[in-house]
């Protein structure tokens, strides 16, 4: 790559959405899917692979008919691009990688309603030219891949003691020292270790932190429903 | 380049019809009109959905037989793998053709029936109300509702004897429907193996159904209680006499000292009610209502010819 393509916007579209500007933690988006398959890295590796190319390939696609996209149908016309985008990679991963799809199942279908790709489609790529939104789609889906692959790793290690289905502690039920963490496999954990997440990048960047809105006004004795 | 020379070309040859030369002057007309207004909006939508449409179908249809392909070669894996006989480096096509045939049966009558079982979908046919019974609801212990009336198994053949039988079952578990395999020997009433091809169980937890370590615990586990439950332990097994199905998931290890331990099989850790529903669908398969009644045909049969 020559040094003219990788200009100081496609740098910082491409790095500033790994933690400045991640899409899950400080947008918090996608958050749904990051839940649903982090159970293993494996699942999550291809979830993120399917993810940044249909952010990639649907931000260029709507970047490039951007200035003919009539302002009163654009979200459905982004929809029906991405949509079409998520079937094609849902199709090759039917052909290509069987076991994997079966894994995934419906959620490579939900990435249609992943709200990274809509949030970009529409923040960016009907603003910038095709190859920065291209840029932004790849350094998106690495700040969403970052997360689910962290998420993953603490997963698939506390609650089954492997890794990419290798051993890493031996459970206790195979003769071993390890026992599961139950929680770990189900999607509520994911809920804890995004906002441990959330909560140290955010103690790390505090420019990241919201200012309060409003203040909760403390609840008086006896008032504020049933105990 | 020759390839844009032969587009040029293309495109030179196009100029000269007059539709094309309409086509592409409307196109421009459209393009040059305001993004606000509604010839435009309705021309964007309409070239987008038959772009968007070309592209789907074209993935679709060009990715078909490869998808059909691997679809095909998995079902057949798993054969193989609960039938003991897939290796590593086994080439899957051939072991499956030569030493596995498909019949189908008729689950009523515990026959045979002629039919092409090969391109028979056990699963399609149960959703087809023409090929499929409604079950009963104080006999559905697998919450099923319906099932097919023609089952396909499949017989693991070492020449001419029949070395084990294969039986599909399916049943449901805590999210999902478990769809399966169960290896039995020859007679109908040992265990071989089991594997489920087709679950959405919590990975860990229920889904650890697919766990090797687990199934192997299946092996030489009996189906059918082989006395009355009087001289087996008491409490060990429920309701099953002689005969009727007994071999279910129990919670904990099994105690293979004990007397019935050979109808046990150590529950899934932390998933009661997967246990339970793979307990259901065993029993239901194993039933009358399952292949109770071709099994005991296969068991006549084998003990005329000994």
């Amino acid at each position: 790559m020559s040094s003219e393509i990788l200009n100081d916007e496609t740098k910082k579209v491409l790095v500033e959405p790994l933690v400045t500007n991640n899409p899950i933690t400080l947008q918090v988006l996608g958050i749904c899917s990051a839940l649903a398959v982090t159970s293993q890295m494996s699942t999550s590796l291809i979830m993120a692979l399917a993810l940044t190319l249909v952010t990639a390939f649907s931000s260029a696609a709507i970047s490039a008919i951007r200035n003919h996209i009539p302002s009163s149908i654009r979200i459905i016309v982004q929809m029906t691009i991405i949509a079409s985008l998520v079937i094609v990679v849902d199709q090759c991963l039917k052909a290509f990688a069987y076991d994997v799809s079966k894994q995934l199942s419906v959620f490579v279908g939900l990435i249609i309603t992943n709200c990274i790709v809509m949030g970009r489609a529409e923040a960016y790529a009907m603003k910038n030219p095709p190859l920065e939104s291209f840029m932004d789609g790849i350094g998106n889906g690495a700040g969403y891949s970052l997360i689910l692959i962290i998420v993953a790793f603490f997963r698939e290690t506390l609650g089954s003691g492997k890794l990419l289905g290798i051993e890493v502690f031996k459970l206790t039920k195979d003769g071993g020292w390890y026992d599961p963490n139950g929680l770990m496999l189900l999607p509520p954990s994911a809920f804890f270790i995004i906002g441990l997440i959330i909560w140290g990048v955010r103690q790390w960047k505090p420019n990241q932190q919201e200012t309060v809105e409003f203040k909760i006004m403390p609840i008086a004795h006896g008032e504020g429903g049933h105990h | 380049m020759p390839n844009c020379q032969h587009l040029e070309k293309v495109c030179s040859k196009l100029e000269e019809y007059e539709q094309y030369r309409k086509f592409k002057a409307y196109c421009l007309k459209v393009l040059a009109l305001s993004n606000d207004n509604l010839e435009k909006t309705i021309a964007v939508a309409v070239a987008l959905c038959l772009v968007c449409a070309v592209l789907v179908s074209l993935a679709a249809v060009a990715l078909k037989p490869l998808q059909i392909s691997n679809k095909e070669l998995d079902m057949k894996k798993n054969i193989l793998d609960v039938a003991g006989l897939l290796q590593a480096d086994s080439d899957i096509e051939k072991v499956f053709s030569s030493q596995i045939e498909a019949k189908l049966v008729d689950l009523d009558t515990g026959e045979y029936v002629d039919g092409d079982a090969n391109s028979y979908d056990q699963r399609k046919a149960a959703k087809d109300p023409a090929q499929s019974v409604a079950i009963p609801k104080d006999k559905d212990i697998a919450h099923i509702r319906v099932k097919a009336k023609l089952a396909k198994v499949y017989l693991v053949k070492d020449g001419n004897t029949t070395k084990s039988i294969i039986l599909p079952v399916s049943g449901y578990g805590l999210w999902s429907t478990l769809y399966g395999f169960l290896a039995l020997d020859a007679d109908g009433q040992t265990v071989q193996s089991i594997n489920f091809y087709d679950q959405a169980e919590t990975p860990g937890l229920g889904g650890e159904v697919v766990n090797p370590k687990w199934r192997a615990l299946w092996k030489g586990k009996k189906v059918y209680a082989e006395s009355d439950q009087a001289s087996l332990e008491k409490g060990l097994i429920e309701e099953a006499d002689k005969g009727e199905p007994a071999l279910a998931l129990i919670k904990g290890t099994v105690d293979t000292s004990k007397a019935g331990s050979q109808y046990q099989v150590d529950g899934l850790a932390g998933a009661s009610l997967t246990s339970t529903g793979v307990t259901n669908l065993v029993r239901y398969w194993m039933s009358k209502e399952g292949f109770a009644t071709y099994l005991s045909k296969v068991r006549t049969v084998a003990e005329k010819k000994s």
